[in-house]
């Protein structure tokens, strides 16, 4: 399959999450946009990654592990992802346990 | 690499010590210690002493400059822990894990002033970002400190995602996060036309970037954040960490952008009049001295940016003594902050009858955030706008600049106006005398600093 139907795909998931993000109210909802943005971006890591590697078996000049750090990528996103979701969410939680909703529009007490 | 490992494993270290010891001076005495054995092999690794012979596949390099700011951060780092380290007692119960946070922070610190793979960029800036969202939040019971944490992490992660979209694009176009494998597509050296993805790869960079660091149009959460978190750790992150974030943005320059620096010009220079000119003039209307702080930081920000817009060696000394400067006042006028029960500009009227020593000390800060001459923010500033003179275009942006720093002497010294020339007497909390020695003595390196620049900046070629 062209790389392209990868890209486009991967571009429409980050940009569906950038949507999200600027338009939903809802802490939880907004925070899984972000996680669809991180998982477009691992996405196309996977479908570059695999793209260099064609590029070396056409070419076998190239060395073998072309594209490879690319995947290696994707689980470091992974393990900073989990780290972030299990801060996020407990941010997320003493929120809520302080004012009983998980809605945004509830954070203007700091504009003055 | 000295620095990266033992402020990990002094992290570890301050999580048992507050398992096996409640006693808080003991917590905050083994955090100052290990700061000082952090700080102590951070310098020793300048002179060539490692501990740790770890290859890194070129991923990170050592170089004096990264090495020379760790161990400014680390320095302000142990000033701030010497003023404000009771403080920290004072926000919640979990004070061993607060100096552990910051210790993983240090460590990110430390791994952003050497990266030479997008990889390691992108996890020094979550090792740093990350602890920073707990700290941010960690007043649980008060709702501003829990608006203040989400409103972070939500920003910081949504930037988080577009930095990834742009580290892939790049990767895409050039098959490589090395920031060399990156430098000769950018320059066109390769024979290869720019392509689109390259391209918007890095403009998504320098986004996410700019939110980082907190430059105009992307600041909008800085002043939320720095007000509602804890005014311990809106000091730390308001120094120490916006520092590093700027010398990863520039090491990101040096390398990725190459060449093409010429083209980034106009967006920098965009972003600089912005970044000033919010700053500033929004700063000027605040009624309270911490939200001032939090705009008077992304003022000094728009001067950071001259660094990349500049360019040179000048830019490249100049950040150095920028961030000692910056770091060392704002720590100051922030420990006399978290002194004071009110927040507001009334709230220090007549410092200068009932604490002369506060008073004085903190005039000294201000005047060094200001740029007055005889104070490190003069020659810091000096060494901005010469860079940008230096490179010869847009004249007028440093113009502009000089007419921004006018403003802001005018909300610095509203706060010097409150202090000696306003009646009326200033509330603080307990003051120790040791608080004010380390005051005194913090003000006098400012005003080093200030006489002799070369002093630090020597340390750059020895």
């Amino acid at each position: 399959m062209p790389i392209n139907y990868y890209i486009i795909t991967a571009i429409a998931l980050f940009c569906i999450g950038i949507t999200g993000v600027l338009t939903r109210r809802n802490a939880i909802i907004i925070f899984m946009c972000i996680e669809i943005m991180l998982n477009a971006v691992n996405l196309l890591l996977v479908a570059f990654s695999k793209m260099f590697h064609m590029a070396y078996l056409a070419d076998p000049a190239k060395a073998a592990t072309s594209g490879i750090d690319g995947q290696l990528f994707v689980f470091f996103i992974m393990v900073v992802a989990a780290a972030e979701v299990s801060v996020g969410l407990a941010i997320i939680v003493m929120m809520y346990r302080n004012t009983h909703s998980v809605d945004v529009n509830f954070l203007n007490r700091l504009k003055n | 690499m000295n620095a990266i490992i033992i402020s990990a494993i002094l992290g570890v270290v301050m999580m048992y010590s507050g398992v096996l010891t409640k006693n808080t001076s003991a917590i905050r005495n083994v955090a100052i210690v290990g700061l000082i054995v952090l700080l102590g092999l951070n310098m020793a690794e300048g002179c060539g002493y490692q501990l740790f012979h770890i290859n890194t596949k070129g991923m990170m390099s050592f170089e004096k400059y990264g090495l020379l700011f760790n161990s400014i951060a680390f320095a302000s780092t142990l000033i701030y822990f010497l003023l404000s380290g009771r403080d920290v007692e004072k926000v919640g119960v979990y004070v061993a894990e607060y100096f552990a946070l910051i210790f993983f922070i240090l460590c990110g610190v430390a791994i952003v002033t050497s990266f030479n793979s997008l990889l390691l960029l992108f996890i020094g800036i979550e090792i740093i970002s990350i602890p920073l969202y707990i700290l941010t939040g960690a007043d649980k019971r008060n709702l501003k400190s829990n608006e203040a944490s989400l409103k972070y992490f939500l920003m910081g992660s949504f930037s988080t995602g577009i930095m990834l979209m742009g580290i892939t694009l790049i990767f895409g176009a050039t098959g490589s996060f090395m920031l060399k494998g990156i430098a000769p597509l950018v320059t066109g050296a390769a024979d290869a036309p720019l392509n689109v993805w390259l391209v918007s790869g890095l403009l998504l960079l320098f986004i996410s970037m700019a939110f980082k660091v907190s430059a105009a149009p992307f600041h909008f959460w800085t002043p939320d954040v720095y007000d509602g978190a804890p005014s311990v750790f809106t000091s730390f992150m308001a120094t120490i960490v916006k520092a590093a974030i700027f010398v990863a943005f520039l090491r990101l320059f040096d390398g990725a952008y190459g060449e093409m620096k010429g083209a980034w010009q106009s967006i920098i220079s965009i972003t600089i009049l912005l970044t000033l000119f919010i700053g500033n003039i929004t700063a000027v209307f605040q009624q309270s001295v911490k939200r001032m702080l939090a705009y008077s930081s992304i003022a000094q920000a728009g001067f950071m940016l001259f660094a990349l817009f500049g360019f040179n060696e000048f830019a490249k000394e100049g950040i150095i003594l920028y961030a000692a400067a910056y770091s060392l006042a704002t720590i100051g006028i922030f420990a006399i902050l978290i002194k004071m029960k009110d927040y507001t500009f009334e709230g220090y009227n007549g410092l200068g009858k009932s604490q002369p020593v506060l008073a004085a000390t903190n005039t000294i800060f201000l005047l060094s955030l200001a740029g007055i001459p005889l104070t490190a923010g003069f020659f810091a500033k000096y060494y901005m706008l010469a860079a940008a003179i230096k490179n010869g275009t847009q004249f007028w942006l440093v113009i502009f600049a000089v007419l921004c720093a006018a403003v802001s002497v005018y909300y610095y010294f509203r706060v010097i106006q409150s202090m000696y020339f306003k009646t009326g007497n200033a509330e603080t909390t307990t003051i120790t005398p040791a608080f004010k020695y380390v005051l005194i003595v913090l003000a006098g390196i400012v005003i080093l600093l200030g006489v002799f620049p070369q002093l630090l900046l020597s340390q750059l070629y020895f």
